[in-house]
């Protein structure tokens, strides 16, 4: 069978919603992006651990701790699967974690603000959590099976970080002064933030037309962020907090809020390295990996001797 | 005999909370993701005995206490928790150590209390055991692992022993609430170091030169080591700082 006819019947498939397996044929292109967006977004579940991280020794009650801990470790959890669904793709998890810490992999620019104060874990839930849910929720229908089912195994525990970060902040915006004051100062950071993980406008997105076609993506990054917009703007009013954008209004004949322009020039700074936490992300993440050296060897020596006694036995 | 159970409750609670906030500092930081996820479990074990043991101990004291009053609104003199709880996480051979011999303990600790007559502190330990002996099991297969792994491995887990050991002899050691309650645990120490001598064994690592180790006493009744003002620092910062506040 000829090239062009196996591309002819693999877009068939993709119309006709038939999922793609790791043993089907796929174009290059088609498996280099998908394994370019898996291995990105599970790097982003592992970076995104040291955020929220950041908060565990510090968290204001027992319980409080108990569910950050678990939400952290969800996340751990969330890295495993998608490093599990991009290996069928034909690359070692050991590659792809020598590629985020070379630089050459990137994960999602969120991760490098750092959180100051406890309502950041509020914020970055609700904010954070709800945007990744916006791209997830799509997720669960792209056209790569194993992405696809591991999407909606993660959108199910996403969901609820969601809801625990807003009720986090819920419980501030009806506490102290300070407790109020902390909250809006979360929101106000955290907003633009948030607005920037979609990603580059329709118009200057590279990789946006063929993930189309290829039914990776479902719908554009402008698309998803105005539907975010529209939640939030009205999720906000239930804190009694506001968003930091002067131009945000509802449009009656757009039927969605109008927001104001995001800040660019830091979008590109953030995702060329000059966020403010790219460094400290990195460093931690590959000191974990060289002080965990040692116990990986280990581990692999006592198997292997294990096995050498099992066979001698 | 309400103080000494009060006391000896949070001697159990405070114990478990100062293990599971030093573990939780490896969330996120672990060796390889799969026991980044196992020791995280293990930590949230942890913090949960000790959710149900202040809850049970706020009880005891009555009055406005609650999980929270107890586990963030003491200081360093107040909290009974074992020495060896509060040592240093160091390097993920003395993590796995630390909570090897800690787990160990809880294991025998918790079987007896099982039995005992207070109905509360025999539920909270029934349910425990079921986590425990899952933590046993996992800290002695890296113990095993580690032992028998490489030439550094085994070097780095005799380190831990030699750091660690001095802190075990206060776990058998009755403190003033112990003996008002007529709670021994000094009987507990033929299987405990039964269980661990024998993992040793399977690890390569002798026990021999810690014989007659001199132990360090004090955690139980409130003198600890400089480590623990640090951990509270951490741990009670919100509480401290913004007094009475709902979260």
């Amino acid at each position: 069978m000829g090239m062009q006819n196996l591309e002819e019947l693999f877009q068939q498939k993709i119309d006709k919603e038939v999922k793609i397996e790791p043993k089907d044929w796929m174009p290059e292109a088609y498996r280099k992006t998908n394994l370019r967006q898996i291995s990105q977004h599970a790097h982003s579940e592992i970076v995104g651990m040291l955020p929220e991280g950041n908060w565990i020794s510090r968290a204001p009650s027992l319980k409080r701790k108990a569910i950050l801990i678990a939400k952290v470790q969800d996340e751990a959890g969330h890295g495993l699967y998608l490093y599990a669904a991009a290996e069928t793709l034909g690359q070692s998890r050991e590659q792809m974690i020598n590629d985020l810490h070379s630089g050459k992999a990137k994960y999602s620019s969120i991760f490098n603000y750092p959180t100051l104060t406890w309502a950041d874990m509020g914020a970055v839930g609700w904010l954070v959590d709800g945007a990744a849910i916006m791209n997830q929720v799509m997720l669960t229908r792209t056209s790569y099976g194993p992405y696809a089912r591991a999407m909606v195994r993660i959108c199910k525990e996403e969901s609820f970080h969601q809801r625990q970060g807003f009720e986090t902040l819920l419980v501030l915006s009806k506490g102290s002064k300070e407790q109020r004051a902390m909250c809006q100062d979360a929101i106000n950071r955290w907003w633009w933030p948030a607005l920037m993980m979609f990603g580059p406008r329709d118009s200057e997105s590279t990789n946006s037309d063929m993930s189309m076609k290829w039914k990776i993506k479902r719908k554009t990054n402008d698309e998803l962020r105005q539907q975010f917009v529209d939640m939030i703007a009205e999720q906000v009013k239930l804190l009694g907090m506001t968003l930091p954008d002067p131009d945000l209004r509802w449009n009656e004949s757009r039927n969605h809020y109008d927001f104001g322009e995001i800040n660019w020039d830091e979008f590109w700074q953030v995702v060329k390295g000059n966020g403010p936490c790219n460094k400290q992300r990195l460093d931690a993440r590959r000191k974990a990996w060289e002080e965990g050296a040692w116990v990986r060897e280990a581990a692999q020596a006592h198997a292997n001797k294990q096995r050498t006694r099992k066979k001698a036995a | 005999m309400q103080q000494a159970l009060l006391d000896y409750t949070l001697y159990l609670a405070d114990s478990a909370l100062i293990l599971g906030q030093r573990n939780s500092a490896w969330c996120g930081h672990g060796p390889v993701l799969e026991q980044d996820i196992a020791i995280t479990n293990i930590t949230l074990d942890l913090i949960g005995q000790a959710r149900s043991l202040y809850q049970y101990a706020a009880q005891l004291k009555g009055g406005e206490a609650t999980e929270d009053t107890l586990a963030y609104l003491r200081s360093e003199r107040e909290y009974k928790n074992c020495l060896l709880a509060e040592r240093p996480n160091g390097d993920w051979g003395q993590t796995i150590l630390r909570q090897f011999l800690f787990s160990c303990f809880q294991r025998e600790l918790y079987t007896w209390l099982a039995k005992e007559k207070d109905a509360i502190l025999a539920a909270i330990a029934t349910k425990s055991l079921k986590e425990v002996n899952y933590h046993c099991r996992w800290s002695g297969e890296w113990v095993v692992r580690l032992g028998d792994g490489t030439a550094e491995s085994h070097t780095r887990l005799v380190t831990a022993l030699e750091n660690l050991w001095p802190y075990t002899g206060e776990l058998f050691k009755g403190a003033d609430y112990e003996v008002a309650l007529g709670l021994d645990p000094a009987t507990l120490h033929t299987s405990w170091l039964s269980a661990v001598q024998s993992t040793l064994e399977e690890a390569t690592v002798s026990l021999a030169p810690h014989a007659s180790c001199f132990m360090q006493l004090g955690g139980k009744t409130g003198v600890h080591s400089e480590e623990l003002g640090y951990i509270l620092t951490d741990l009670q910062y919100l509480q401290r700082v913004y007094p009475g506040c709902d979260w």
